[in-house]
């Protein structure tokens, strides 16, 4: 029983990450086309309503890669160059095994803790998961036997790099204030209230580590302004130049999924995760005494959606950042990088051990 | 760990680490190395230290195997010529295996049952790591991170030149 339930929970948070992605994929289509001012993906509507042709495209967009010639070039290493898509999607999509999609769920006398994988070191894990991801780049750009591909490769490695730093500091910071590694601890802790009225967010207590950890995580997605390593105006498409078909899809996929996880992260870090404000686990307690009673199923899809919604707000931010901003140059990404969130992150890891030594954390 | 379990990630993981020194592409060689690191970070964790595992993940697989890729495909490094050594080295590396064997044997005849069932709660958890750390271990920790300092600072020094 306790297998199947782990297992469910882990099927539905893959299968969340998943349909933000899938959101992703059609915010990217139609938030483009309302920026550039131009009317976007209306081809695949079914009976010319377009509401459901964007659904459609949906479908309609892995099919047609999944139905594609799949071109592998005479001279790569067939092996590698069939692994690099895997292992760019495989690590990106394990970290959601440790965000939490909600606290409780009470069935019977059972105690569900809406966490896939309760992991004593959970955000290291998810930095762990991270850290692999930048093979898939390498190996693809290595693999292809592709001058633009190797350039490619070299650059994303290095970024992947750069950013991951800044990244790991700016959640000492977080950590330092929630006093633990634990995703699902540190969203309970933020639902607590300032003052009687205002929900306790991580954004308050680390406002600086959810800047800098916001900005490397668009880089560690290697999007627009930091898609160096696939630039398609001077790298053809950079790592995946020598890819088509179903692995051009998952690289693409991954790339998305990168975009989704960065999202649950800074919710879950800096906005409350699944917490919804007034929200206790018996119901809502307004500041000023009123109380509203909500079954635990209740909570529990309140909490779910609460999660969902923060994540797609961050995943539609992510790509109207996409879509608003002019790619870096090389030099420019190293230095914002190594002398701009660095230092910043250092001085925030100070300030915060600072005052978590006069005052205590959390 | 169950026996069948151990010994099926035993065989992979020295497979992997004999495939870092068997293949010829520096390329291939490195990926041996993750697989072999990524593969003890399972043995950690089967051994109830989730910390150690993570960090060998972070540190080894995600950052120093990625620099050396880096460093290779930097240097656009192909299949490197095999060094076959005289009979002197054949000698030498046989010599080195029978040492080593033996030791091994020595030490595994003489290694006591293992504690079973005693862990203390926490063990291998982040917080009791850290105790440990911070105060028995605490001279030992610092000198190590003066030592990595000296190592950043020598590194720019030397690419300053």
């Amino acid at each position: 029983m306790d297998v199947a339930i782990t297992a469910g929970k882990a099927v539905f948070a893959i299968l969340l990450a998943l349909q933000v992605v899938a959101l992703g994929v059609f915010f990217e289509r139609k938030v483009s086309a309302v920026i550039q001012d131009r009317i976007g993906a209306n081809r695949a509507a079914i009976f010319g309503f377009a509401g459901l042709g964007l659904v459609n495209t949906l479908v309609a967009d892995p099919i047609k890669f999944l139905l594609k010639e799949d071109v592998t070039p005479a001279a790569v290493d067939h092996l590698l160059h069939m692994l690099a898509p895997l292992v760019s999607v495989v690590p990106a999509l394990l970290p959601f095994a440790v965000i939490p999609f909600g606290d409780v769920l009470q069935v019977g006398d059972r105690t569900i803790n809406l966490q896939a994988a309760e992991l004593n070191v959970g955000i290291l894990f998810v930095l762990a998961m991270a850290s692999l991801g930048v093979y898939g780049v390498v190996l693809g750009g290595w693999a292809s036997n592709n001058r633009w591909s190797l350039l490619g490769g070299i650059r994303g490695s290095a970024q992947m790099i750069s950013y991951e730093i800044a990244m790991g500091l700016a959640l000492i910071g977080v950590v330092l204030t929630f006093n633990t590694l634990d995703l699902q601890e540190m969203v309970r802790q933020q639902g607590r209230l300032l003052w009687g009225w205002l929900p306790a967010w991580g954004v308050l207590y680390q406002p600086v580590a959810f800047v800098i950890f916001f900005t490397a995580g668009v880089a560690e997605s290697k999007r627009i302004p930091f898609d160096l390593p696939e630039s398609e105006s001077e790298l053809v498409s950079g790592y995946f130049t020598e890819y088509s078909g179903a692995k051009h899809l998952m690289f693409m996929m991954s790339d998305f999924i990168e975009v989704v996880l960065v999202a649950a992260l800074v919710t879950t870090l800096f906005f409350g995760g699944w917490q919804v404000p007034y929200l206790a686990r018996d119901g809502f307690h307004l500041p000023g005494g009123a109380m509203l009673a909500v079954p635990s199923w209740g909570v529990a899809i309140l909490q779910v959606t609460s999660f969902a919604v923060k994540v797609i707000l961050f995943t539609w931010l992510q790509i109207v950042i996409r879509w608003t901003l002019p790619r870096f140059r090389y030099d420019q990404l190293m230095r914002l990088g190594w002398q701009g969130l660095l230092p910043i992150a250092l001085l925030n890891v100070l300030l915060t051990s600072l005052v978590v030594v006069l005052v205590g954390s959390t | 760990m169950n026996p069948p379990v151990f010994l099926l990630l035993a065989i992979l993981t020295v497979a992997a680490a004999v495939s870092v020194i068997a293949t010829a592409n520096p390329v291939h060689s490195a990926l041996g190395l993750v697989v072999t690191l990524f593969l003890l970070s399972v043995f950690f964790v089967a051994l109830d230290a989730q910390l150690v595992a993570v960090l060998q993940v972070i540190v080894y697989a995600g950052a120093i195997v990625v620099l050396f890729l880096f460093v290779v495909m930097l240097l656009n490094l192909q299949g490197e010529p095999r060094l076959t050594g005289g009979k002197g080295l054949v000698v030498a590396a046989t010599a080195a295996a029978l040492a080593f064997t033996a030791l091994l044997v020595t030490l595994l005849g003489r290694s006591a049952p293992a504690p079973s069932n005693t862990l203390p709660p926490g063990f291998g958890e982040t917080q009791a790591l850290a105790q440990r750390l911070f105060t028995s271990h605490l001279l030992a920790f610092e000198l190590t991170s003066v030592l990595l300092l000296v190592a950043v600072v020598g590194a720019v020094a030397l690419s300053r030149r």
